[in-house]
């Protein structure tokens, strides 16, 4: 035991610098789950799909580019927005026809949320395989292939900016907890201060009185999956600027922690979802420090029934909309 | 006469698989051209890994399919459901690449494997490295799959008297390792064993090597692939180390002749694809079951009365099995990653690295 | 319209049915049963299961999975609570049988209750603390509990850790006991139809129990929960008894066929129990008809079914099988045979679980939509 605690005491700075860079790519695809449930009331399974689509396309503008050495500089910045738009657009794209075809015939016909779940499930089995057999295969020209891992050259010099006893920081630490904590702001400015965000609370809250003061509900849940999916897309950017890799099920892992990120924050919730990804990526890191990384996902899930037994709906609460029962 | 294969053909871990498949085909398409009086069938079964579908598999491949043998299954997990059934039900099967020591200690008769258990691999592999590289401080870290940690545990007994060791295992489907890494580097080891598959040992070789970890780096025939320079860069994949029970063909292309051979016919046959890890077992499991019908062997039980005298030189290694079912032959061979390639460095009782 | 016409046909089937008198009523049932009995032995094998032997995949997936599906059944279909861990019941079930029978001489018949039991109160100690919280947050305890029991069993030497554990026994044969050329109680390896015949069994005790409760006090306490908890619990029910029990019914039915399923296959390893495993079987509960066992027992038949049957298709099965459950969903979202009572829910607008978010005012939305255009 004291073993354990010297352990983490020793590894303290460092784990917490990647527990916190591990949290931010999961509070980024939190938001979608956050966003999606806070209008909806549903968890989109397919979400983590989402994700992996985001880094395929970013992926496309590496493959396009021919980048095959770092970049630096302005390069690097255009490269990055370059990657990040249309690792969005993928994202984002895949997300509204996913509303379109899967969801909206069933919010149409009033069905039981427990039915979204499933075509959300099923939606997400179909996006995987049908990466894995059709569109890896085409897009990377690589046939027979598409459940392989793709590794990516590396396309940004990592530097060490400074040192603090044991715990190094680097150029591209700095750049994903920077990108990731900014676009939340952004995120929580367009939610909180413009119409478009005034629309989406207002539909959170209660749809009803939204449709009788003009809000166009279909609009509405189309922004919102547009949005969940474009903040996927820009974490699949930084995942390929980080990992450096990717795959037809790289998503799946990942998908299922955001979504507990987003429920230990308080899902519904924006903020919440930032908080609850660094949360949970320090609390994944400090346990498997003391207890070993085998009981990484054991210790995770642990702190999120004690935190929902003392705070029901999450560490910030629901906030999208007031709980409905 | 038909001949099943069971394995993961579409799962995560199908790239270990189909190269053996591949391999089978290759020996009995070869047998076939040669206009023998009966004619072999291949017949795939996809596990995708799943132990109660292969046990299903199997009994179908008895019952259904009406095979002689079974070339398979691939994985230790489902090679442990499939034993019993295949025991039962007077079937001889040969596995390919199923390493776990405690398989050939079930007392079965009708079960062998042309690859040595985990017990030969981790024992040899540490022995190698207590010589050619000499680490003061190890860490040994396993992806708790019965594969990956029987293998790190069997290095870690025996890296254990000559230097100093730490241990970490992570889940088989973590993608992040920024945990382990860490301990890593507050142990600050001057060598690293992993016993797991590729698709983690690649990222978890980057993720090392981007903490500034510069310890030599180590892993088992489940990363024998080119998909570990692939996930780790060819930078970061730069010097590591690989060992298996068995002759990759591609990389003992430049020293012999039959490996070449193989080489060549396999990539023409596979649409350019290199014959990967353990194709080359698969060709020697399906040519020791040729063996047995060119000798005029159809009935099972006397296939498998012929496979406990079987002895010829296969492709890989010689091919003869102990009583227990284990091929007698208990060679392993280091391999390195060198200018983004896997080559050979020979065998781990005399090699050494520069 | 060809849906409603499908439903019409179903209703007038339904009404038939009710007015039958119950002796009739137990010919059927008892018609079913022999029926059941009777499928691995009719000769519709090469089209049922071309790629598998069809008395194995009687067995398992399909058998396991209709148990499983009707034990999930009461968890979500009766009391309206989302579970996405039931996997991690039928594997305490099987741990036990495995852990037991390997370490005591005990019979298998002797360790079954002791499993069941074991998996009702793990049911229980997982139900204490999370059946307070509502809908979805319970969703994602669950699926960490299965998580938890899993990654546990796998770093747990005790149990065999990763390697899980062999050896477990089979139920004790009676051998010579014939029946159409074959034994029927001799456990063995390579004959499937003996486990199968257990399945069944259980399958028909576990229908029975069902629909009992279903038309007692504990079926309609179940009902108030699901359509309205807050009414319920204002009308006295004591709800929270009441979901706990649910749970813990649920939990012995996936343990008992987790049980079931290891004496069957005598060795287990944790990679046995994964998330997608709990999805699937709650995929099989909705697709069927959540809360009507004939439909959830089609449910999981075609789930469990279709891939085996569509082995043909090799790599394109699952992603065949992720568009049927998008595209059924789409077209039947109250399931293939949907409960009654869940129709009428429906038409209310609330359909039992609560509908989907930014809803107005049910079907007629799309009108509503368009006025406030």
């Amino acid at each position: 035991m004291l073993d354990n605690f010297n352990n983490l005491v020793s590894q303290f700075w460092p784990q917490t610098m990647d527990g916190l860079i591990k949290g931010s790519i999961y509070a980024l695809v939190a938001l979608g789950y956050t966003m999606v449930y806070g209008v909806l009331r549903l968890i989109n399974f397919a979400h983590s799909e989402i994700f992996m689509i985001g880094t395929m396309g970013s992926l496309v503008v590496l493959t396009t580019l021919g980048i095959s050495s770092p970049v630096s500089g302005v390069a690097l910045i255009g490269l990055l927005m370059l990657m990040a738009v249309v690792g969005m657009l993928a994202s984002g794209g895949t997300a509204v026809l996913l509303e379109q075809i899967a969801y909206r015939p069933l919010r149409k016909r009033g069905s039981s949320r427990l039915a979204a779940l499933i075509s959300a499930i099923g939606a997400s089995l179909f996006l995987a395989e049908f990466f894995a057999l059709v569109v890896i295969p085409w897009l990377f020209d690589r046939p027979g292939q598409g459940r392989n891992i793709i590794g990516v050259k590396r396309f940004m010099q990592r530097e060490e900016l400074f040192t603090i006893g044991n715990l190094t920081v680097t150029n591209d630490q700095v750049l994903v907890l920077g990108a990731a904590v900014m676009m939340m702001i952004l995120l929580d400015l367009l939610v909180n201060r413009t119409k478009i965000g005034r629309g989406i609370r207002a539909t959170a809250q209660d749809p009803q009185t939204a449709v009788l003061m003009g809000v166009n509900i279909d609009r509405v849940v189309r922004t919102t999956f547009l949005i969940g999916g474009a903040m996927a897309g820009v974490a699949g950017t930084l995942w390929l600027l980080k990992y450096e890799n990717t795959r037809f099920n790289i998503g799946f892992l990942l998908g299922i922690k955001a979504f507990t990120a987003a429920v230990l924050g308080g899902i519904g919730n924006v903020r919440g979802a930032l908080v609850g990804g660094f949360v949970l990526g320090l609390v994944e890191n400090y346990g498997a420090s003391f207890f070993g990384s085998a009981w990484l996902d054991v210790v995770a899930f642990i702190i999120l029934v004690l935190v929902l037994m003392f705070r029901p709906t999450g560490i910030l609460g629901e906030s999208l909309q007031v709980a409905r029962a | 006469m038909k001949i099943g294969f069971i394995g993961d053909l579409t799962g995560d871990n199908a790239a270990i698989v189909i190269p053996p498949r591949n391999g089978a085909q290759l020996a009995i398409d070869e047998y076939n051209a040669k206009n023998p009086k009966v004619k072999i069938e291949l017949v795939p079964l996809d596990s995708k890994a799943d132990p109660s579908t292969a046990a299903n598999l199997a009994k179908t491949a008895i019952t259904e399919h009406k095979v002689v043998g079974i070339i398979g299954p691939a994985f230790s997990g489902e090679s442990q459901q499939v034993q019993p059934i295949l025991e039962e039900a007077k079937i001889p099967s040969v596995s390919p690449s199923a390493t776990r020591t405690a398989l050939a200690d079930a007392g079965m008769q009708f079960w062998h494997r042309v690859v040595a258990n985990d017990d030969v691999q981790g024992p040899a592999a540490a022995e190698f490295v207590a010589r050619a590289v000499k680490p003061k401080k190890a860490f040994v870290i396993d992806d708790k799959s019965a594969y990956g940690q029987g293998l790190g545990q069997a290095v870690q007994k025996a890296l254990g008297s000559s230097a100093e060791v730490q241990t970490d295992s992570f889940e088989a489907t973590a993608t992040d390792f920024s945990s382990t890494v860490n301990k890593v580097a507050a142990f600050n080891p001057d060598f690293v064993f992993f016993g797991g598959y590729y698709a983690q040992a690649g990222p978890l070789l980057k993720q090392l090597r981007d903490k500034g970890i510069k310890a030599g780096f180590m892993s088992g025939d489940g990363s024998l692939h080119t998909q570990l320079i692939e996930g780790a860069g060819a930078e970061q994949a730069e010097g590591a180390l690989l060992s298996c029970p068995c002759k990759i063909a591609y990389a003992w292309a430049a020293q012999d002749e039959n490996s070449k051979k193989f080489t060549d016919t396999f990539k023409s046959k596979f649409s350019g694809q290199l014959p990967e890890i353990y194709a080359t077992e698969g060709y020697d499991a399906a040519s020791a079951f040729i063996k047995a019908i060119e000798a005029g062997n159809t009935d099972p039980v006397k296939i498998n009365d012929f496979l406990k005298t079987v002895d010829f030189q296969g492709l890989g290694k010689q091919v003869k099995f102990t009583d227990k079912g284990e091929v007698e032959d208990k060679n392993v061979y280091i391999y390195q990653v060198k200018g983004g390639e896997i080559v050979s460095v020979g065998n781990s009782t005399e090699a050494t690295i520069g | 319209m060809i849906k409603n016409r499908v439903s019409g046909v179903f209703d007038t089937i339904h009404d038939t049915w009710a007015g039958l008198p119950g002796w009739q009523r137990w010919i059927v049932y008892a018609a079913l049963f022999v029926l059941a009995l009777a499928l691995p032995s009719l000769p519709i094998s090469s089209f049922m299961s071309p790629h598998v032997s069809w008395g194995d995949v009687l067995f398992f997936p399909i058998g396991v999975y209709i148990l499983l599906a009707l034990g999930l059944n009461i968890v979500v279909g009766k009391a309206g609570l989302l579970d996405l861990g039931f996997v991690a019941f039928f594997a305490i079930g099987a741990y036990h049988i495995a852990y037991i029978g390997t370490q005591t001489e005990w019979n298998f018949w002797a360790i079954l209750p002791i499993a069941v039991l074991m998996a009702a109160v793990s049911g229980i100690i997982l139900g204490a603390p999370t059946l307070r919280l509502r809908g979805d947050y319970l969703a994602i305890v669950t699926l960490g509990f299965g998580e938890i029991v899993r990654i546990t069993a796998v770093n747990t030497e005790a149990i065999g850790g990763t390697n899980g554990i062999a050896g477990i026994p089979h139920p004790p044969s009676v051998e010579g006991v014939v029946f159409f050329g074959h034994e029927i109680f001799k456990y063995g390896l390579l004959d499937s139809r003996p486990y199968y015949y257990l399945l069944v069994l259980l399958c028909a005790i576990v229908i029975i129990l069902t629909v009992r409760w279903d038309h007692s006090r504990v079926g309609r306490a179940w009902a108030a929960i699901r359509e309205d908890e807050d009414a319920a619990e204002v009308m006295g029910v004591p709800t929270y008894k009441f979901k706990l029990l649910a749970f813990a019914t649920g939990a012995a039915i996936g343990g008992a066929t987790g049980v079931f399923w290891a004496g069957k296959v005598i060795s287990i390893v944790p990679q046995d129990f994964p998330f997608m495993l709990s999805a699937t079987i709650l995929a099989a509960v909705v697709l069927g008809g959540s809360g009507n066992i004939p439909g959830v027992m089609l449910g999981a038949f075609l789930v469990a079914w279709l891939p085996e049957r569509f082995r043909g298709f090799a790599e394109y099965r699952i992603l065949v099988f992720g568009a049927v459950l998008v595209l059924m969903m789409a077209l039947r979202p109250e399931g293939l045979i949907p409960s009654r009572q869940r129709k009428a829910e429906l038409k209310a607008g609330t359909g039992g679980m609560g509908s989907l978010g930014a809803e107005v005012g049910g079907p007629d939305s799309v009108e509503a939509a368009e006025v406030a255009k």
